[in-house]
């Protein structure tokens, strides 16, 4: 039994390696991308017959307007910026989750690689989408609220939680994958299903926490979370 | 080693890409055709908003035009009703009157039927009863009904007696003009003389003597001098017959009239 699917390596050249991981992830890609071609390659000619529209692009609807809502729920207000970001993120570790019902699969989330690469990408992704909206001075201000003493922390803060994202998601589904494991040798057949149904919605959720969490960071970063400007009333002078 | 670096960055990478990819295959396509299909129900519900507004105005104005129709059709009924209602009138009225000129025709044709009628009879019988009469005379007699007749007014001058005879004779004593005789047939020279004789004789005058056709009386003869006439005729009998044939003719009813009127009304 392995920790991670890191571990299996089908092909290596140096530092350059092919794992389980990377492979899975390769797979998880191809399906979302070519489900997503054949879903939506013959809106445009539906669309001319009115409202006429395939279960498929009804299930794709549903899950993006959903995206959407959340994000702006959360107080983003352009969400069509923020959808191809925060969309992926949950629905690639949705997918990763939800694949866990085939049997031998190891999700590409089970690996604290594939975790860290996400968290590294919010971590990165934070500062940009707040250096777009704010400037580079109006972000950096904001580690200096409510004092400069406070900066250290907001660093620390920073990294902090870049860790705990990916260290949740990655204990959330390595953790599914060794119970069910763990449970197959000990009381085969009927208890490891009621632990991959309970696998299922965890999964689910942690993709919802997840994506959620980046949400919240962006927002916090493109400082939607302030009142807008108001015109400068006069001041009364002594 | 629980992070494998390189698998980070390549997962990095990989992220990176399926990014791109859904951004380009999923994100945009639908959310693309959820702002056209909101647009476009937005548009058609506008459109059949407006419709419903056009049609709306449409069955005002046709609701309208309907009343217009309804009351000129109503007025027009009214006055083709009224119109018709005098036109009978007046051709009830026509008719009456025509009615009433018929009858009035009937009736005068009816009249001039009766008379005509009358005076037929009157001639044919005035006729039949001198053909009659000259038969029977000629039959039994063995004489023309013309000597009989000269000989009857011979005995009637003869006959004549009293205050007539004083008044004739002084009649012709008075004037001693003309004698003048007049009869429907001519005279024989004998009964001519026998005439003259009797005058003579009866009134004791010496004029001379005329004698004149006269069809007009009917078989008969009559004796004209100056204001006087003394006369036979068969028209005395033949008087007598017409007012009998008279009386019976105007006894009979005269339906007809009571006909027409009855149609007319």
């Amino acid at each position: 039994m392995h920790l991670s699917p890191d571990q299996v390596v089908f092909w290596q050249y140096g530092v350059f390696k092919l794992n389980l991981t990377i492979v899975t992830t390769w797979v998880l890609m191809l399906v979302l991308v070519i489900g997503a071609k054949l879903v939506t390659r013959r809106i445009g000619l539906l669309g001319k017959h009115g409202v006429a529209v395939t279960r498929w692009q009804s299930l794709l609807e549903i899950v993006v307007a959903a995206i959407r809502q959340q994000i702006i729920e959360v107080g983003l207000r352009q969400p069509e910026k923020y959808m191809g970001f925060l969309g992926t993120l949950f629905l690639f570790v949705a997918v990763a989750s939800i694949f866990t019902i085939i049997p031998g699969y190891e999700p590409p989330t089970g690996s604290l690689s594939t975790t860290a690469a996400l968290a590294i990408c919010v971590l990165v992704a934070v500062p940009l989408y707040g250096i777009r909206e704010l400037g580079l001075g109006g972000y950096l201000k904001d580690y200096l609220q409510p004092t400069f003493i406070m900066l250290p922390f907001n660093i620390i803060s920073e990294l902090s939680r870049t860790l705990a994202l990916a260290v949740r998601l990655f204990g959330n589904m390595m953790s599914g994958g060794m119970i069910i494991g763990i449970l197959l040798t000990i009381t085969p057949f009927l208890f490891p299903i009621a632990m991959s149904v309970l696998g299922l919605l965890t999964g689910m959720v942690q993709a919802y926490i997840f994506s959620i969490l980046a949400t919240v960071y962006i927002a916090a970063a493109t400082g939607t979370h302030r009142p807008l400007p108001k015109s400068a009333s006069p001041q009364p002078t002594a | 080693m629980i992070i494998d670096w390189f698998t980070v960055i390549a997962q990095v990478v990989n992220f990176l890409i399926l990014v791109w990819l859904l951004k380009r295959f999923l994100y945009r396509p639908i959310l693309q055709a959820i702002d056209e299909r909101e647009q476009r129900i937005a548009a058609e519900l506008a459109d059949a908003n407006a419709s419903k507004l056009a049609a709306q105005s449409e069955r005002d104005e046709f609701m309208r035009k309907n009343e217009a129709f309804d009351q000129a059709r109503a007025d027009m009924t009214a006055k083709a009703m009224e119109e018709a209602q005098n036109e009978r009138q007046q051709f009830v009225n026509v008719a009456r009157q025509e009615s009433e000129q018929l009858r009035e025709q009937w009736q005068q044709a009816l009249r001039n039927e009766h008379q005509n009628l009358s005076a037929e009879i009157t001639r044919r019988t005035q006729e039949e009863v001198f053909a009659i009469a000259r038969k029977a005379l000629t039959d039994m007699a063995g004489v023309t009904l013309e000597a009989r007749m000269v000989e009857l007014f011979v005995q009637r001058l003869h006959g004549l007696e009293g205050a007539e005879r004083m008044h004739l004779v002084a009649s012709f004593k008075a004037a001693p003009a003309q004698v003048l005789v007049r009869t429907t047939y001519a005279l024989t020279p004998q009964q001519r003389s026998a005439i003259e004789d009797a005058v003579k004789f009866v009134f004791g005058v010496e004029q001379p003597m005329q004698f004149e056709l006269a069809p007009d009386i009917v078989s008969g003869i009559e004796l004209v001098t100056s204001g006087q006439k003394l006369a036979w005729s068969i028209a005395d009998y033949l008087g007598t017959l017409e007012k009998g044939v008279g009386e019976l003719l105007s006894a009979q009813p005269v339906a007809g009239p009571d006909v027409v009127s009855g149609q007319a009304a």
